[in-house]
């Protein structure tokens, strides 16, 4: 069985997020980049999988410019067998993401498709369950546990609440969450062997997909600084101010 | 006018971009496994004085050992860029366990490759690449530090191979060593350095372990006793003759420390520079005082410049057009730089400094031995001086 996973470049989680001065995006020059967490979540479970006997091949797809191409490098470090990058210098939207991933699902034919459940730059959530969508596939979002067997796919998913386990037939397409399990580290010979794994490089138009705009960001803000609180001198003052001034009680 | 781009305060002069994708991955790779295996290991492994062994097979299977060795003898093939950087890394966490590796990759790895024959190569690179082995350098001896020209210890040809006495003192990893690199005098060589892989378990080979260390308390030192120790003909290192040889293998090592030493000054700069903000005195962060921004400001300079330094000469040694007294040159500069930064962070920090928790008094002491051992700052001067002046003024 044949693992697609998509993987997103990303600010790494590390950096202090900064806004541009004129609030029309996030302050990425000379930024650190880095796997998007979800996804490198992702490669990781593919790479189990195979290492259990259960897929044969891990491949990795990444949509952007030819930076996206040192994230494709990470993967394959971290073990994926071969990558695809898909050339755009926009920034696709997830309805073009899901397109474009349904042109590559067709194209490869994969039993499993693993995508992050979101990417921390954006949190859309959305184009795993609409890659399902397209490609008329089963769906397994917020995964905590996967189990391939019988061809079907055991997921374990965090729902509000609790946990909900579902069987997919197989193709399917299933989303990670946090707990999936917990990445290894690159190796760094493995990191020389990426080098030499290949690389295809496509545009959308190869895959027939004419990128379109459906969203317009109007405006970036950083989040409101905390205020500093208050030392109230006596319990009447703090009911009084809980009352009145905060309308809790 | 303004500039065409944000100031980063972390990294002034764009390292990142000077960095090859591969060489960040590498670094990437070594932050991640040093920042959430190796630094909470630390604390304890410094207050009871202790080595945790598996830490070298760790290392090993993350290819962090003899990183610039070839491929085919189980190293990474690594840039020296990329072993330089992963020095720093390892040295962010700590000293001692940047020895640890320094020592396995550039004292023991280096000269098997560069000195070795085909069979010393296959037999030992792999198992030490992968911290199957423990292996340690033995040139230092009580009574001759910066001068190991005048060493004591003795090869004596005899039936087979050779019989070497003597005593080594200050040996990283000694007293776990599986083998050991030993450079003594050969008579059958002209009285010659020469170099011997001892192994462990050699009659009249013992290692006593050094205590009460105040220093690179979390890596094991000891000494080297060598009682009339049999070393079969196919141990000795047979390309390499005279000081050349240990010299070549210290002028790797003193690269990776010129990174390494880095490592721990920018842990030092971004404690001191995190407590002073959050640090409260007369109604204002500390980080408010001229002379803490001075301070910092020196700390940022001074980082910034050591590792733009650091980079030329690792590109150099890629290239292969460097010499000998540009490590010296870093490797003393970065070294007397670090110990500064340590200690004006120890201050910075207040009576806090002082715990063990800070990390900043241990990075501290760590960096005395650092500044001293390799050729010390005194040392690397006149090794500079004679460069300059073609006076030696060694003796």
């Amino acid at each position: 069985m044949k693992v697609l996973v998509s993987v997103k470049r990303v600010i790494d989680y590390n950096v202090k997020v900064r806004v541009k001065a004129d609030n029309s995006d996030v302050d990425l020059a000379n930024v650190k980049m880095a796997l998007n967490p979800f996804c490198e979540i992702a490669v990781e479970e593919a790479i189990r999988l195979k290492e259990a006997g259960v897929a044969t091949e891990v491949v990795v797809v990444s949509i952007g410019p030819k930076a996206v191409q040192e994230q494709l490098r990470t993967a394959m470090a971290l073990g994926a067998d071969r990558a695809i990058q898909i050339d755009t210098d926009e920034l696709p939207e997830p309805l073009n993401v899901a397109k474009l991933l349904a042109k590559v699902v067709e194209e490869e034919q994969p039993g499993l498709v693993i995508l992050g459940k979101q990417s921390i730059d954006s949190d859309n959530n959305q184009t795993g369950q609409m890659l399902a969508a397209l490609t008329g596939r089963p769906q397994g979002t917020f995964a905590s546990a996967v189990k391939v067997e019988d061809g079907k796919a055991r997921v374990t998913r965090e729902v509000d609440g609790g946990l909900k386990t579902v069987a997919l037939e197989l193709p399917a397409i299933v989303t990670t969450d946090l707990r999936l399990n917990e990445p290894r580290y690159a190796k760094l010979p493995d990191i020389m062997k990426a080098k030499k794994k290949p690389l295809d490089v496509k545009t959308p138009a190869d895959l027939g997909v004419e990128l379109k705009t459906h969203i317009t960001q109007l405006k970036v803000e950083s989040p409101a600084q905390r205020q500093a609180g208050i030392k109230v001198d006596s319990v009447d003052a703090l009911v009084d101010k809980l009352q009145n001034e905060a309308k809790v009680l | 006018m303004a500039g065409s781009t944000n100031f980063n305060w972390e990294d002034p002069l764009f390292l990142e971009h000077q960095l090859t994708e591969e060489e960040r991955q590498i670094r990437d790779a070594a932050y991640a496994y040093c920042q959430q295996e190796l630094q909470p290991r630390v604390l304890s492994a410094y207050r009871e004085e202790r080595f945790d062994r598996e830490i070298m097979t760790e290392m090993g299977e993350m290819g962090l050992l003899g990183a610039t060795v070839a491929e085919e003898y189980g190293g990474s093939g690594l840039n020296h860029v990329a072993y330089g950087l992963i020095a720093r890394e390892v040295e962010r966490v700590d000293s001692g366990y940047r020895s640890a590796m320094s020592v396995q990759s550039s004292l023991v790895m280096f000269p098997i490759e560069a000195y070795g024959s085909e069979e010393q190569k296959q037999k030992f690179l792999p198992r030490l690449a992968s911290g199957e082995l423990v292996g340690c350098f033995g040139l230092t001896e009580p009574d001759h530090g910066s001068d190991p020209g005048s060493m004591n210890t003795r090869a004596k040809k005899v039936d087979g191979g050779y019989r070497l006495t003597g005593q080594k003192m200050w040996i990283t990893n000694s007293p776990i060593a599986d083998i050991a690199v030993v450079w003594a005098r050969s008579e059958a060589h002209d009285g010659k350095i020469k170099g011997f892989i001892v192994e462990r378990g050699s009659e009249g080979f013992s290692t006593p372990k050094i205590e009460g260390k105040l220093s690179l308390r979390a890596s094991i030192t000891g000494e080297i006793v060598l009682d009339d120790v049999f070393v079969p003909e196919e141990n000795l290192l047979p390309n390499a003759s005279g000081l050349g040889g240990p010299f070549g293998c210290l002028n790797k090592a003193r690269f990776g420390i010129a990174w390494g030493t880095l490592g721990a000054a920018e842990f030092c700069w971004h404690a001191a520079r995190q407590y002073t903000l959050d640090r409260n005195q007369f109604g204002r962060p500390l980080a408010a005082n001229q002379l803490i921004q001075l301070k910092l400001a020196n700390m940022q300079t001074e980082i910034s410049l050591g590792l733009q330094a650091a980079l030329q000469v690792a590109r150099l040694m890629d290239s292969n057009s460097w010499a000998p007294e540009m490590v010296s040159l870093i490797k003393r500069n970065n070294c007397g730089k670090a110990l500064d930064i340590a200690r004006l962070a120890r201050d910075m920090h207040g009576g806090n400094g002082i715990a063990d928790e800070y990390g900043v008094m241990r990075h501290m002491v760590n960096l005395e031995t650092v500044n001293t051992y390799e050729g010390t700052h005194d040392v690397h001067a006149l090794i500079l001086g004679r460069a300059q002046t073609g006076i030696q003024a060694f003796c």
